[in-house]
């Protein structure tokens, strides 16, 4: 048992990611992990979504399943799964089976590479960026073959739109991605990386998340994939393909139960994954906020309280809301549950102010909280915006998204060849535009 | 129109040829659709994603309202006309009693105007509210919905204060009102007012001067006022053409010529300024209840009319400005208790089609835009 414990210690103090040592039974444990993290995610995404679009639409969501409605999402897991399983008659059946699952593939491959720590990652491939946007637009085969298989015309133009979507934006997306790689290449060596963790560490090293890199260049690309991503997972205002007002459904309007709840668990994973790469690209990953302003030992650990503070504060908010709960006698169970859930939280609230615990959790955790803020994003996004038409959609994509990326990549590669490129470059082009100007001038 | 001077321009468009000789997809929207506003059926038949046109299949909805009338005496078809624009149940009231009142020859008191007056408006507050919600919703964004239906329950509490109903309110009577204007009726309308006015700002901050909401609605749709004119089209849609024709100004019914207001109207006859002119109709309409609740007279509220209706022989043509455009009551009476023959004139069902026309060359998105901004109702369409 002792043996024991000091190897899973020993594995922990490591600094290589179980990918990266070969351990087999390490990466099973990491996936698994992974897995299931991700899968009480998305259901946590699912009841957020409602709640949060419920409360910026003046109306409460989902109250009866639970307190609050926090057994809701299970609720409706359960009724998808008993729900009979429907295959249009005419609908190419093989097909129709398969492509939920290259969808779910392509979503939950991706993880396989994020970076939750400098450490807690599956594996750490040296092209990481250039896997994760590969598989994730793999995605795109599956909803396609969900189109053409439902033989059906509303998920056909779904299906359509949903294609042509993923790959203008996809484009954008990689010249955006291709300004940071130029960035990690700003050391001692010259030598960029392609490395999920690589990417963070270069940020790091630098001392400056990318997104306040060369600034606004980094902000920017930042913008620019923050807005591609949107398009890429088909969220509003970009949700064409699944436009409710105009293709009842989308791609996926013959498809129901299960099969409609794994397009669901791919849509919610996507979002998460391409989160992921954004905070990794941009954010600074696992990086805590603040690390040049706020640094040494006693803001260390003022940080890494933070995931205790934040699981204590929930826990906190669950005991109010016991306290206002209905006094009636059919509320009792709800009461209990929600305090039991409350002090679920506070447990692990306490755990995390442990200090072996403490310090491996803080790195997950600032990952998490700031994917966490743009599944806020997203939420807001569609509560407040309209839905782009199908040729404005392209216009952002082709006209506006794709034309910026490529200066920003000239512009960020010109600023990283020289770093005074304001005396060298801007200035000389400046005096050559005003020169043609007077000679325009002198002409008249 | 044969005369091919006088030949409107949608009669002269030929049908375009689809992007390299394509297949035609021809689509069903409906009459089970989330966006068609109840059972409209469309066909539309695309090239891709743009329109080579469409067509309207309607009558899912048909109860036969003008057959029955034949078989009801005048007072009793009076809730009927509820069931029809069942967004604005209180004007289609106004309409029928009114017309009836005409071919009477009695006229309401004018404590009845007012309150009638009064309800009318705010009915038109609370079907253009729908109509904001829903439209919104069509091009993508949820929230102004929750929005609208949190503020039009307050009008329909009104209604249903004063007459127990909140939607098919059937709130007049052939020749006034039955009941009286409840306890506070005045000081529930002026808090209404000051409640209400600053709600128009708020939905405004959401969508008109969005971004993505201006790329959706500026001219999409578009129909001119001659087309619109020549389609019959009426109503906020017509006014978005540029067209000043309301029947509230034109041909004044009821008191509306007691009241100030003006008849905004767009230049462009695009979804855009549909909406716009929808908007702004909401802050006329304001106007128009402020006036007329500090204006309410006391007295009677019921004219001198028969307890049997037996209107003299002959026929009437009434007509109302409804929140949705003209609506017409056309009645032959043979001087028996039951009319001869009712024939309703419903703005929706004419403004639908005009749909044909603004959605040619368009994308698949912008008939549901459209759809959405001609605001109309199956249960009128249909009859």
């Amino acid at each position: 048992m002792h043996d024991l414990i000091l190897y899973i210690q020993s594995y922990l103090d490591s600094d290589r990611t179980p990918g990266g040592a070969g351990n087999i039974f390490w990466a099973t444990v990491y996936i698994l992990l992974v897995f299931g993290g991700l899968s009480v995610a998305v259901i946590a995404m699912n009841w957020l979504e409602r709640k949060i679009l419920a409360h910026m639409q003046v109306r409460l969501g989902p109250m009866r399943v639970g307190p609050h409605g926090l057994l809701q999402p299970i609720a409706d897991a359960i009724k998808l799964l008993l729900k009979e399983d429907i295959i249009p008659a005419e609908a190419d059946k093989i097909v129709f089976w398969i492509a939920p699952f290259i969808v779910v593939l392509a979503a939950f491959t991706v993880f396989v590479v994020v970076p939750f720590g400098p450490t807690h990652a599956i594996t750490d491939m040296n092209i990481g960026i250039l896997f994760m946007l590969g598989v994730s637009s793999l995605s795109v085969l599956g909803i396609v073959t969900a189109g053409w298989a439902s033989n059906s015309h509303y998920p056909l133009i779904g299906a359509l739109r949903s294609s042509a979507q993923m790959v203008s934006y996809e484009v954008a997306m990689g010249l955006a991605v291709l300004s940071v790689i130029l960035m990690t290449s700003l050391n001692a060596t010259g030598t960029g990386t392609l490395s999920m963790i690589g990417i963070v560490q270069a940020q790091l090293a630098q001392g400056e998340w990318f997104i306040f890199k060369f600034f606004p260049l980094g902000l920017i690309g930042f913008v620019i994939f923050a807005i591609a991503m949107v398009a890429e997972t088909n969220r509003a205002p970009f949700d064409l393909p699944e436009a409710e007002s105009e293709l009842t459904a989308g791609f996926h309007t013959e498809y129901s139960g299960f099969r409609w709840s794994l397009f669901f668990l791919a849509e919610y994973s996507a979002m998460i994954a391409v989160s992921s790469i954004a905070v990794t690209l941009w954010l600074g990953g696992w990086l805590r906020p603040f690390p040049n302003a706020l640094s040494g030992p006693t803001w260390e650990l003022v940080f890494s309280l933070f995931p205790g503070i934040t699981f204590v504060l929930l826990a906190l908010m669950c005991f109010y809301n016991t306290a206002r709960m209905p006094k009636h006698p059919l509320f009792k169970i709800q009461t209990i549950g929600l305090a039991g859930f409350g002090v679920v939280l506070g447990v692990i609230g306490l755990l995390l102010f442990l200090t072996p615990v403490r310090v491996r959790v803080t790195d997950i955790f600032w990952f998490a909280a700031k994917v966490a803020g743009f599944m806020y994003l997203y939420i807001w996004y569609r509560g407040t915006f309209p839905r782009y038409r199908f040729d404005q959609l392209m216009k952002v994509g082709w006209k506006v998204l794709l034309p910026t990326g490529l200066t920003l990549l000239i512009c960020t590669a010109v600023w990283a060849m020289r770093s005074d490129v304001w005396f060298e470059v801007i200035v000389p082009l400046w005096h050559y535009f005003v020169g043609i100007l007077h000679w325009l001038v002198s002409l008249l | 129109m044969t005369d091919p001077n006088t030949l409107s321009p949608l009669e002269l468009e030929t049908p375009d040829k689809t992007f390299l000789d394509a297949n035609e997809l021809i689509i069903n929207m409906g009459p089970q659709h989330p966006a068609t506003h109840g059972v409209l059926r469309v066909i539309l038949r695309l090239d891709g994603e743009k329109v080579m046109g469409l067509e309207c299949v309607i009558g899912y909805l048909h109860r036969g309202v003008e057959k029955i009338a034949e078989n009801r005496t005048y007072t009793m078809f009076n809730p009927y006309v509820d069931r029809m624009d069942y967004v604005a149940a209180v004007s289609n009231g106004l309409g029928y009693c009114e017309a009836v009142e005409k071919l009477l020859n009695v006229e309401a008191p004018a404590r009845a105007q007012y309150i009638r007056v009064i309800l009318t408006e705010l009915n038109r507050i609370a079907s253009h509210q729908l109509w904001l919600g829903t439209h919104a919703l069509d091009i993508g964004a949820i929230t102004p919905l929750f929005y609208t239906f949190r503020d039009r329950e307050e009008i329909l509490k009104i209604f249903e204060k004063y007459c127990g109903a909140r939607l098919t309110t059937h709130a007049f009577r052939i020749g006034g009102l039955q009941y009286e204007a409840y306890e506070g009726f005045e000081r529930e309308v002026k808090n209404f007012l000051t409640f209400f006015a600053p709600k128009i700002d708020e939905y405004e901050e959401l969508l008109t001067t969005n971004r993505i909401c201006l790329e959706r609605t500026k001219g999409v749709g578009t129909i001119s006022g001659p087309d619109a004119i020549a389609l019959g089209v009426t109503g906020p849609v017509l006014r978005a053409s540029g067209v000043k024709w309301d029947i509230r100004k034109a041909l004044p019914y009821a008191n509306y010529k007691n009241f100030d207001f003006e008849i905004p109207t767009g230049q462009n006859g695009d979804t855009y300024d549909r909406y716009l002119v929808r908007m702004a109709e909401m802050r006329q309409s304001c106007r128009i209840i402020e006036q007329a609740v500090a204006g309410i007279p006391e007295g009677p509220i019921m004219a001198k009319v028969p307890k049997v209706i037996k209107p003299p022989v002959g026929e009437i043509y009434h007509s109302i400005e409804a929140p949705k455009g003209e609506l017409g009551y056309f009645i032959v009476s043979d001087g028996s208790t039951q009319p001869y023959r009712i024939r309703v004139r419903p703005p929706s069902f004419v403004n639908l089609q005009a749909l044909d026309v603004m959605c040619k060359g368009q994308l698949v998105a912008d008939v549901i835009a459209v759809i959405g901004t001609l605001d109309i109702v199956l249960g009128e369409v249909d009859r």
